[in-house]
């Protein structure tokens, strides 16, 4: 974690409301948050409490109610749609409990996509898939489709398209979900390591406490709201 | 450019179900180019007739004769350049399937007003050395394997000579090709000065003149003055411009453009239903893919622009290749063994063939590249958890 205490999100008084037919449903209620970069936080709590819905606002796919976030200075939820998709190939990976590869890409194509986005020629994006698949140990695997990986090496995968545009933050939905406790370990490491040694902020939504431990700092949400101690 | 990887990769995703819809659009595509050529056969001439042309038959009907003193007094007429003349034989080159029309002419009027045809000089000066001397079109002389120099035996079905012989034998000192596309090089001419001499059937007379016009903006009015120049008179004569003249020849077996709007909008309409069903589909099936795209910054009209690109690549490279058969098919030549002699792909409808695979590719991928840029990351996402 940084030491400079530099707060990199900052969640004010957020609301999530949906509407089910005539009723309101409130999943996030007058939320506060705050991340000082090169954090790695754990958001932990029971399905249906809003952990997918925080990291959803925060990663700009979806606006609160009510309230801000506010991303590296940049108040995301007032931004248009076109610009918030450009801010999200900038500044934001995702890496997802299902790992979300498209089947019918090989894994450097798969990491290839955030960088179609950018004006980069073939050559030097195809430096930087390699650059990236590298870091998560999988350079040997660059034209290997997703069902010729295991689901540790497709999530790795997951991971180089999180990181190949250098994001500053990384949210990852539940990344070792779906694997197994030695696959798991094996992701929770590569977080960990792009947390400390190349200082992307992380946050992670669990409800395994095996991988919270791995962070710095734990969150719990309970009816919409966070509370750092985990509820009874 | 970058983005055609994933478009190629999404088309190949089922291949079958691919190829199936490639398969209907490529021979929408055959049928559309098979048809335009057939059109274009049927309306022969149309678009290469001369502006400054005139066709002059018998009032009654083609088949009936006119008299060659017609000429000079059609000559006179004020806006007239030239006068020519020609005659159907009829005639058949080994077998009656080897259809291709022979005309007499004189040589050098024919080929003033026929400017579209190129005979090399020596080959004309021969022509006129030569009484029993013809010239054939290229497409003829290639179908038959005829050179210069060959004999070429007709047998006639109208025209005996005089001692009750049918059969015709010509030399060939000439082969005329054209740079005008559509023009017909498929006739076969030879000497009206021996064809008048040694047919006993109709002396004197021939089947229709041919007029060239100083002024085109003047050639319906000189048609007009060559009608009432024969009125009343026992060849009276039906004078039109050449377009018109095809064009009418060309209503005798009906509408043929519009049949042939009729045929292809049911192809179109059809394959519309298929690609479009085709595409909606293979969008559906990836929703959470497009959910993923969009968290990655793909911008709603980059989706709209993929899925849109998917459908014309794949109405494009179909139609290209069925409309590729279509032109190589056509290459080959008249399906019919003679009966279209101006057998081709025009240009123009290579172009409307380019525009409609590009506008099947829209119309197909819409719908589908809407509902896409519609769909919220979050929906789409929480669909593939």
């Amino acid at each position: 974690m940084s030491e400079n205490g530099e707060v990199l999100v900052k969640v004010s008084g957020a609301d999530k409301v949906y509407r089910r037919g005539s009723e309101d449903l409130h999943i996030l209620d007058k939320l506060d948050l705050n991340v000082p970069k090169g954090e790695f936080l754990a958001l932990m709590g029971p399905s249906g409490s809003g952990k997918s819905t925080l990291l959803n606002l925060l990663g700009g796919i979806d606006r609160p109610t009510n309230g801000s976030v506010e991303i590296g200075g940049d108040e995301i939820s007032m931004l248009s749609d076109r610009k918030l998709a450009w801010w999200r190939s900038r500044h934001v990976g995702f890496v997802f409990q299902m790992y979300n590869l498209l089947p019918v890409l090989t894994a450097a194509r798969n990491v290839d996509l955030p960088l179609l986005l950018t004006n980069l020629s073939s050559k030097q994006r195809r430096k930087q898939v390699e650059l990236a698949l590298d870091a998560v140990g999988l350079s040997h695997r660059l034209d290997h489709y997703p069902r010729q990986l295991s689901g540790g090496e497709q999530q790795r995968v997951g991971i180089a398209r999180a990181i190949v545009t250098d994001p500053s933050i990384l949210l990852c939905d539940e990344p070792t979900g779906d694997l197994d406790r030695h696959a798991g370990d094996e992701i929770l490491d590569l977080l960990d390591t792009l947390n400390r040694e190349q200082g992307k902020t992380i946050i992670m939504v669990t409800h395994d406490p095996h991988a919270s431990a791995r962070a710095s700092r734990t969150l719990y949400m309970d009816e919409g709201k966070l509370k750092t101690e985990k509820p009874e | 450019m970058k983005f055609l990887p994933i478009i190629w990769a999404n088309l190949k995703r089922r291949k079958l179900r691919t190829a199936l819809t490639m398969a209907s659009v490529l021979i929408a595509f055959l049928l559309f180019g098979y048809l335009c050529a057939i059109e274009e056969a049927m309306n022969a001439g149309i678009n290469v007739a001369g502006a400054d042309r005139l066709i002059v038959r018998h009032k009654a009907s083609i088949i009936q004769m006119l008299p060659m003193s017609h000429k000079e007094r059609i000559q006179q007429i004020p806006g007239v350049q030239s006068v020519a003349h020609a005659t159907w034989f009829g005639g058949i080159y080994q077998e009656p399937g080897n259809l291709h029309a022979q005309i007499p002419v004189v040589p050098e009027e024919y080929f003033e007003i026929y400017d579209e045809f190129i005979l090399p000089e020596e080959q004309m000066k021969k022509w006129k050395e030569t009484k029993t001397g013809a010239v054939a079109g290229r497409t003829t002389a290639d179908k038959f394997g005829w050179k210069i120099g060959d004999r070429i035996p007709i047998q006639a079905t109208i025209y005996e000579k005089e001692n009750g012989e049918q059969m015709w034998e010509f030399d060939l000192v000439g082969i005329y090709d054209s740079d005008k596309e559509g023009a017909d090089t498929t006739q076969f001419f030879f000497r009206h000065d021996y064809f008048d001499e040694a047919q006993t059937f109709a002396e004197g007379m021939i089947g229709w003149y041919l007029v060239k016009v100083d002024d085109p903006d003047q050639a319906d009015a000189i048609a007009k003055t060559i009608d009432e120049q024969f009125a009343n008179s026992t060849f009276e004569t039906k004078a039109e411009t050449e377009a018109a003249f095809t064009r009418g020849f060309a209503a005798q077996i009906g509408n043929i453009t519009a049949i042939m709007i009729a045929i292809m909008s049911a192809v179109f309409f059809t394959i519309l239903l298929v690609a479009g069903n085709t595409i909606a589909q293979s969008v559906r099936e990836r929703t959470e893919e497009i959910g993923v795209l969009k968290s990655l910054g793909f911008t709603n009209p980059q989706v709209l622009a993929l899925v849109l690109g998917e459908s014309c690549f794949l109405s494009t490279l179909a139609g290209g290749i069925g409309l590729g058969i279509a032109f190589w098919l056509i290459s080959m030549g008249d399906p019919t063994g003679g009966n279209l002699p101006i057998f081709y792909l025009p240009t123009r409808d290579l172009v409307t063939g380019v525009i409609c695979m590009i506008l099947l590719g829209l119309l197909t991928g819409i719908a589908p590249a809407i509902q896409a840029t519609r769909l919220k990351i979050a929906d789409a996402l929480r669909r593939a958890a």
